[in-house]
């Protein structure tokens, strides 16, 4: 498929998804997936990263404009759309020679497995953090992010799943 | 010269994620004060007819709550009318003034909420009404069973709603049944609780007693419902009372937006005042 087409269509596909959708899910009151951390995951590899950042802050932009939440989860993804290269390299042990080539599905699982897991609990954390605005309730933070992480994971590796079977 | 142009080169991405951050990062401080919140909000047409869109897509499923609470208000409103019939029918004379006009102190509209959020700790509703109604910032919102929130942003169509369950939120809050008033405040652990704080000592609260909105500021009129008392708290000196909310505030539809006619006349006494 055509990258930019590609990309496109995660991007607004991803923006809809988690704003009607899984906003909506609240399982016990409070635990929601942030399912739009997939765009960070699946974003094609390049050398240049200026579109790969840029595109991340505008996806969590508009979500912060959906939910009202000054400039939260624009933070969040950016953060851990800066730091995917570092993961990559030091998880699967990548070159700039390889970011071509590189797909996550020829990855084995185990490695897939905590790339996917770190950038999830980072980004909760982050987003959990700064939309309390104070350290004052931690422990509810951690709780969130733990509690909220595990979703995003079953809910991430069951799409993929279901997606890739279907190819 | 060149060594600068070799360190932009070489933390290109680092500058530009500082850049893109710090915008980010300003946003989120901004939003955590109540007057400055003006870039991202919701109130916007495009989120707003979204919104929208999706509401009237899922209104069916709430019909009946809805329905429910309209003829629970209806029952209290007959109610209400027939007593001051028999004021009205035991009063010798009527001077011929319009009454109800003379006194009117406040107006309402009544609004549909298009979005909901309960489970953040500050949180917005997007209501669908907005400047073309008459509707301007800070003013209150409430509906049959209570206090939701005040008017925040507001647009031609569309008007953000700042919830009780906002930690940025502070209402004059007293007891139904004494003048005591405290501030009502949230804590962001239960959307079903909020916590007065700021009671007098000498006041006597007790386990069930009902809160209501103190009619000590220009945006709510007395005596809207807001909760009872659940818990008392006096571990140190200032006394936190948790307090049940009638709204269950996962599950609002409709709300009316409560205009003060006065409060321009109030305002200006205020500022007098203060010179």
């Amino acid at each position: 498929m055509n990258k930019s087409l590609y990309v496109t269509f995660l991007f607004f596909s991803l923006l809809l998804l988690q704003v009607f959708v899984f906003n909506n899910i609240l399982f016990l009151g409070y635990i929601n997936p942030y399912i739009y951390i997939a765009f960070v995951i699946f974003y094609p590899l390049k050398e240049e990263r200026f579109s790969f950042l840029f595109l991340s802050f505008l996806l969590g932009l508009f979500l912060d404009f959906f939910s009202d939440s000054g400039g939260v989860n624009a933070f969040s993804l950016l953060f851990v759309a800066y730091i995917r290269l570092f993961l990559i390299r030091v998880i699967f042990k990548k070159t700039s020679l390889d970011y071509l080539l590189f797909n996550l599905r020829n990855e084995p699982f185990g490695k897939v497995f905590n790339f996917v897991i770190i950038t999830i609990v980072i980004h909760h954390f982050l987003l959990f953090l700064l939309a309390s605005f104070s350290f004052n309730n931690i422990s509810s933070i951690l709780f969130q992010t733990l509690y909220s992480s595990i979703f995003t994971a079953i809910l991430f590796f069951l799409g993929t799943s279901l997606l890739r079977n279907k190819k | 010269m060149q060594q600068i142009a070799y360190f932009i080169q070489k933390y290109k991405y680092f500058l530009f994620f500082v850049f893109l951050s710090a915008i980010a990062l300003g946003l989120t401080i901004n939003n955590n004060d109540f007057h400055k919140s003006k870039f991202i909000s919701s109130a916007n047409s495009i989120t707003g007819g979204l919104y929208e869109k999706s509401t009237q897509l899922t209104e069916y499923l709430h019909l009946k709550s809805y329905n429910k609470e309209l003829i629970d208000e209806n029952t209290l409103l007959k109610n209400q009318l027939d007593l001051l019939k028999i004021r009205l029918d035991s009063a010798t004379e009527v001077t011929v003034i319009d009454s109800l006009k003379y006194h009117q102190k406040y107006s309402y509209v009544a609004g549909r909420i298009i979005k909901n959020d309960y489970h953040k700790q500050n949180n917005f509703l997007l209501i669908d009404l907005g400047s073309n109604q008459g509707v301007l910032s800070e003013m209150a919102v409430m509906n049959s069973r209570g206090l939701i929130g005040i008017t925040d942003q507001v647009n031609k169509k569309y008007a953000r709603v700042q919830s009780i369950l906002n930690s940025n939120s502070k209402i004059n809050a007293r007891l139904k049944n004494s003048f005591h008033f405290g501030t009502l405040v949230w804590n962001g652990k239960n959307y079903n609780k909020v916590q007065l704080i700021d009671i007098p000592r000498q006041a006597n609260v007790q386990i069930g007693d009902t809160i209501i909105t103190g009619g000590k500021s220009t945006i709510f009129p007395e005596g809207i419902l807001i909760g009872t008392v659940q818990e008392i708290n006096h571990n140190n000196a200032l006394s936190e009372i948790d307090i049940k909310l009638f709204n269950d505030m996962s599950n609002i539809g409709y709300v009316y937006v409560v205009k003060n006619l006065d409060k321009s006349e109030i305002k200006s006494l205020e500022n007098t005042e203060n010179e």
